[in-house]
């Protein structure tokens, strides 16, 4: 057996150490929020947190986690994802939840980013809708409403 | 002769871009590409050769200047004559020493045609405002004047005599190699005052957390450098039967991408023959070594690790490696007689530029902890080569990790 903790609750699975944490939140625990995309970490549907910082779920192997803390969508506050509602930020929304892991990453870390470092820290999710630019505006408000905003270019040019 | 005083040069009204002969511009902006300029001047996309870029270097930061041709914050009230004594002498317009982060031992060898070139290209960039944050050496270092007795020992002024004995492409190649392209700021060693070591060209060197592997004979490839694989990657990023081009070599093959294919060719020309001694040129070895069973013995825990994270990707008959990249067994960081690039491509992977092809690999630094990294490097090696084990993987890993705090600080 091998016991993880995901969401502050502590788990216990038997499966293979080399299974990707990916397939344990998906089949041994019912958490459905993170999504396989492409398997390669590549494409980010599958960011979850591990203490605090975004990762591939589908390339860890759910031994290697230890006593690191997993976070997925499931258990994030509901500001992120309440302002990717109000921007209508999904298309077919494969990309979402991943995408809001990493916004929650960058914002609890830095609520006041700047326009750049907000993409810098969105690039390695892809979006094959397109819907980009109501992304980029979900995390702006969601910036503002956790008390933050993001600056916009002419603000932080010397 | 290198004298510790030197006379600024009478500031110039910025040249008008029109009065530039457009031919000598693209010449200009093909010979950028070539010594990657932009690779130290240009920190942030939206503010083109505007400087700002971080050096670590052992004597402290050297932050890269604004190179753009704006009057006060550039360099657009510099002449002709301060960018050619900058480019050839290291001494900025207003007589100072420049140090030599900014590789003029190198530069010095452009001819004046190309320095012409160079010129044109730059004053005709846009001028962007702003100062990069000032270089402070500790102690004695940040004693510029320092430099002239440097200069003294380590400069040798002008471009270098052709070798008849060789082509005409080579020569071509050699002239950029050690010139524009300053191939051996980063692949030779350096001394303890920091001027590269004459007596081992091409040795190898530790910077900014990779290690630039040596490219002269002691090349630890395993397979061989021939000047059609070297052109490939230098173009591409991408030697199908060594490696992808990782941390600061990514943006060199980006901006070679972008350069004359023949100059591209001539600098693989030159470079290839300094590694035609080699081992892999001598005796090639086209069967990647693959000892699993023995490595799996030997690291149960890191083949698991292996199989989780890597195997997706890196395993023999994964998709990845029927699109004809190299197996892990070809690639020259596992054969490197230190661990720091096998280290820092796990933790950093491979990033290209926004909106950019290339290879991709994701960062495992958040992923995995500093135990698993080593213990992965250790597998890694004992697997996929013949060699004995590095002794210092720990220690290797620790200062990776160091550099990445650093650099989430930043």
């Amino acid at each position: 057996m091998i016991t993880l903790t995901v969401n502050g609750k502590a788990q216990q699975v038997d499966v293979d150490p080399d299974t990707p944490l990916l397939y344990v939140l998906r089949n041994e625990l019912a958490l459905n929020g993170a999504k396989f995309g492409c398997g390669l970490g590549q494409c980010g549907a599958c960011t979850v947190l591990i203490d605090d910082k975004p990762v591939f779920s589908c390339l860890v192997p759910v031994a290697a986690l230890g006593e690191r803390k997993v976070r997925t969508l499931e258990g994030l506050p509901k500001t992120v994802p309440a302002a990717f509602e109000a921007e209508q930020a999904a298309q077919c929304g494969y990309c979402i939840a991943g995408m809001i892991v990493r916004a929650q990453s960058l914002l609890e870390k830095n609520p006041r980013p700047t326009e750049e470092e907000l993409r810098a820290h969105l690039a390695p999710n892809l979006c094959r809708c397109g819907t980009h630019m109501r992304i980029l505006a979900a995390v702006r408000r969601a910036a503002e409403a956790m008390g933050g905003g993001v600056r916009s270019v002419a603000e932080h040019t010397p | 002769m290198a004298l510790a005083w030197h006379p600024a040069i009478d500031r110039v009204t910025p040249p008008a871009a029109a009065s530039f002969d457009r031919w000598l511009v693209a010449e200009g902006e093909d010979l950028a590409k070539l010594g990657n300029c932009a690779g130290c001047h240009t920190s942030q996309p939206a503010r083109p050769l505007a400087g700002g870029r971080l050096l670590e270097t052992p004597f402290g930061k050297v932050f890269a200047t604004n190179i753009s041709p704006h009057a006060d914050d550039g360099i657009g009230a510099w002449s002709r004559e301060a960018f050619g004594r900058a480019m050839r002498r290291g001494i900025a317009r207003d007589g100072t020493h420049l140090y030599p982060a900014f590789p003029y031992d190198h530069f010095t060898h452009v001819t004046d045609h190309e320095l012409d070139a160079l010129y044109a290209w730059l004053m005709t960039r846009r001028a962007v405002a702003g100062r990069a944050p000032e270089t402070k050496l500790a102690g004695i270092f940040g004693f510029r004047p320092l430099v002239a007795a440097w200069n003294l020992v380590n400069l040798e002024e002008g471009p270098l005599q052709r070798d008849a004995s060789q082509t005409a492409e080579w020569n071509r190649g050699r002239d950029l190699a050690e010139g524009l392209a300053h191939c051996g700021g980063c692949h030779t060693p350096r001394d303890r005052f920091g001027a590269e070591d004459k007596a081992r060209p091409y040795d190898g060197n530790k910077l900014e957390g990779w290690y630039a592997p040596p490219i002269n004979a002691r090349s630890p490839a395993v397979r061989p450098w021939t000047v059609e694989e070297l052109h490939v990657y230098l173009r591409t990023g991408l030697g199908p039967t060594h490696a992808a081009a990782a941390g600061p070599m990514g943006g060199v093959t980006r901006a070679l991408a972008q350069a004359p294919d023949r100059d591209v060719r001539a600098i693989a020309v030159y470079v290839a023959s300094l590694m035609s001694n080699a081992p892999a040129a001598r005796q090639d070895k086209p069967e990647p070594v693959d000892r699993v069973a023995d490595a799996e013995r030997a690291h149960p825990q890191a083949a698991s690790l292996f199989a989780g994270a890597c195997a997706v990707c890196h395993e023999p008959g994964a998709p990845m490696m029927q699109q004809g990249r190299p197996p892990l067994a070809w690639g020259t960081p596992l054969h490197i007689d230190n661990p720091h690039d096998t280290v820092a491509i796990i933790m950093k992977g491979l990033t290209p530029l926004a909106g950019a092809a290339g290879p991709a690999m994701p960062a495992f630094a958040d992923m995995l902890s500093d135990a698993q990294v080593q213990e992965l490097a250790t597998y890694l090696r004992a697997r996929f080569t013949d060699k004995a084990p590095w002794p210092d993987v720990q220690a290797a890993v620790a200062e990776a990790r160091q550099g990445e705090r650093q650099g989430e600080r930043k």
